[in-house]
């Protein structure tokens, strides 16, 4: 919060502000000092808001339209794209806008990595942010298996037997889940109910996620703690929000493209064929943002392992503030930490790949290798580096670099502390 | 009264109170997750009959028992050999053939791969049986698993011969 306190211009204002200060709430978030020197991968949070938003006013319209019912959703979906004005396009932004929203989070969650925005004081965070991360999941999930096409009916189910791996009572969760022997009628109107539900809850985590980013203030590209406000610092507004919107109106562009002129390019065409229990399509893929947890599920040849693996690889994000231990945040002072961030992300590309064909032969091998890496880059490198890493110097301000009129090599502080 | 006895006294009052609403929480609790398990409606699709009658030798239908599908499989009598021959201890989940087919000739079955739940292919896989094409499980012509990811055989429901045309499941 800025440290002078704010009055409002108006009597009204002020009579209003004395009993509910929003009106302090907004000024702080035109004048929150912002980090002066954010690079356009820190324009991902509005991006992410903006998504939200259009997922729930978009889903909130095709609701008005849906029949959530086994035998009349597909056929309500089809009514939608043909009959309900403008229902195609409403399907299609919010189809299409799952997967913008998916690839907004991993670019947000990459630059966090790059730049140890997860790291102290900034862990609750990231461990919220990991936690709409994995609330995202869930909706999408449930999302896809509304249409009752074929993918949906058998992702359903590959899905809700992974908790049937569980020991013992893992039968009796399935059918609690399914609220049935199978997947039917009660999963659909449950998993409708929930997928309504679930967008609101990340709402609230959306404002607490904010709530805590505003305690520390943003991180930045050289990863220092600085003075706020001072000369490093700029107000959100305009600045931020300007570059936030042109920032947002590319990624419309990039969104827009999907929507109008490939909408079903990300989707799959088995779930054009009507949910049909007693045929199952001859390769089952999860929509594209969840391959690489997919991929870590079946390179364990072992069912109770496999699915433990694959919940192991979200967990590890959310400890990993505790395993990334070196001081130093952002990775233009980690010359090797930087490589190895690299390798992480090929290693989670490839993994995405492989999730995405049949698990034989060498895509079975490169699974494995690369579920192994996953998890030795985050148990085993990143404490590693802490200890042994020889970091750069950094800084002590934005401002001084530039505008210290020294020499490059005596403008570098010769300090270990951030 | 002295002021330990009345501090035990209130230790105890406290207690009672929060024992006694855990138990409340835990009431209020139950209906709101129970709701959710398989309803009266669904309980009541318990059991099914199939005729049978159409079915000749190497031929399976399948039929939904229960919202899953249930293969009936009529086996030639290679397919019964394959199954009886197979030594116990070379199988994932040892069960004798006899223990799962009541008629050798017919072999009934929940058409569910023990995996993660896809139909798995008839007259396919190296065994002769069936292939999940999920995740590449394969089961003999008695249902057991043989190889891939699948931890048990298929499973055998309950069901009875009502007469010779007609097989009751559930």
């Amino acid at each position: 919060m800025s440290d002078h306190e704010y009055t409002p211009k108006s009597k009204l204002g002020k009579w209003f502000n004395d009993r509910l200060p929003l009106l302090t709430l907004s000024n702080h978030l035109q004048e929150y000092p912002t980090p002066k020197n954010l690079n356009y991968w820190w324009t991902f949070g509005g991006i992410l808001t903006f998504c939200l938003i259009a997922q729930i006013v978009t889903g909130v319209i095709l609701a008005m339209h849906y029949v959530a019912s086994a035998d009349l959703a597909f056929g309500s979906v089809e009514h939608i794209m043909r009959d309900v004005n403008y229902g195609w396009l409403m399907r299609y932004v919010h189809a299409n806008g799952a997967s913008m929203f998916f690839l907004a989070v991993y670019i947000h969650i990459f630059r966090a990595l790059y730049y140890g925005s997860y790291k102290s004081p900034r862990e609750v965070i990231w461990i919220i942010g990991m936690i709409i991360y994995f609330l995202m999941m869930a909706t999408a999930f449930m999302g896809y298996v509304l249409p009752w096409g074929q993918m949906s009916f058998w992702g359903a189910t590959v899905i809700t037997n992974l908790f049937s791996a569980i020991p013992f009572v893992g039968e009796s969760i399935t059918n609690w889940l399914w609220g049935g022997y199978a997947v039917g009628n009660p999963t659909l109107t449950r998993f409708y109910s929930l997928h309504y539900l679930l967008p609101f809850l990340i709402f609230g985590l959306v404002i607490l996620h904010i709530w805590a980013l505003h305690i520390p203030g943003n991180n930045n590209p050289i990863g220092i703690e600085i003075k706020k406000p001072s000369k490093d610092t700029v107000p959100f507004h305009p600045y931020i929000v300007i570059k936030d919107l042109f920032a947002l109106l590319i990624f419309l562009i990039v969104f827009a493209f999907f929507v109008f002129y490939s909408p079903n390019i990300l989707g799959h065409a088995d779930n054009y064929i009507e949910a049909n229990p007693l045929v199952t399509p001859s390769h089952i893929v999860p929509e594209w943002y969840l391959l690489p947890f997919y991929a870590i599920l079946r390179s364990i040849p072992d069912k109770l392992f496999g699915v433990i693996a694959m919940f192991a690889a979200i967990f590890v994000l959310v400890i990993l503030p505790w395993l990334d231990t070196s001081k130093v945040r952002s990775a233009i002072f980690r010359p090797l930490y930087k490589q190895f961030y690299w390798f992480l992300v090929a290693d989670v590309l490839i993994l995405g790949y492989v999730g995405a064909m049949p698990a034989e032969g060498l895509y079975l091998l490169v699974a494995r290798i690369a579920t192994a890496y996953y998890f030795l880059h985050f148990l085993f490198i990143l404490p590693v580096l802490g200890a042994k890493e020889k970091t750069l110097d950094v800084p002590l301000s934005l401002t001084e670099p530039v505008l210290g009129g020294l020499s490059n090599e005596s403008i570098v502080k010769k300090k270990k502390e951030i | 009264m002295s002021e330990d006895k009345k501090n035990n006294r209130r230790d105890f009052i406290f207690t009672a109170s929060y024992a006694l609403g855990a138990v409340g929480v835990g009431a209020v609790a139950w209906p709101l997750i129970d709701q959710m398990n398989p309803d009266a409606s669904v309980k009541a699709l318990a059991s099914t009959e199939v005729d049978i009658s159409g079915v000749e030798r190497g031929q399976s239908i399948t039929v939904l028992w229960r919202g899953k599908p249930v293969f009936i499989r009529r086996r030639t009598d290679e397919e019964i050999t394959k199954a009886k021959e197979v030594d116990l201890n070379e199988l994932k989940h040892p069960e004798k053939d006899e223990d799962r087919a009541k008629d050798p000739e017919w072999l009934v079955m929940l058409g569910v791969c023990t995996h993660l739940g896809c139909v798995p292919l008839g007259d396919k896989g190296e065994y002769g049986g069936w292939f999940c094409p999920c995740h590449g499980s394969h089961y003999d012509t008695s249902g057991r698993i043989r190889k891939g990811p699948a931890p048990t055989n298929m499973e055998v429901p309950k069901y009875e011969f009502v007469n010779s045309n007609t097989i009751k499941i559930g």
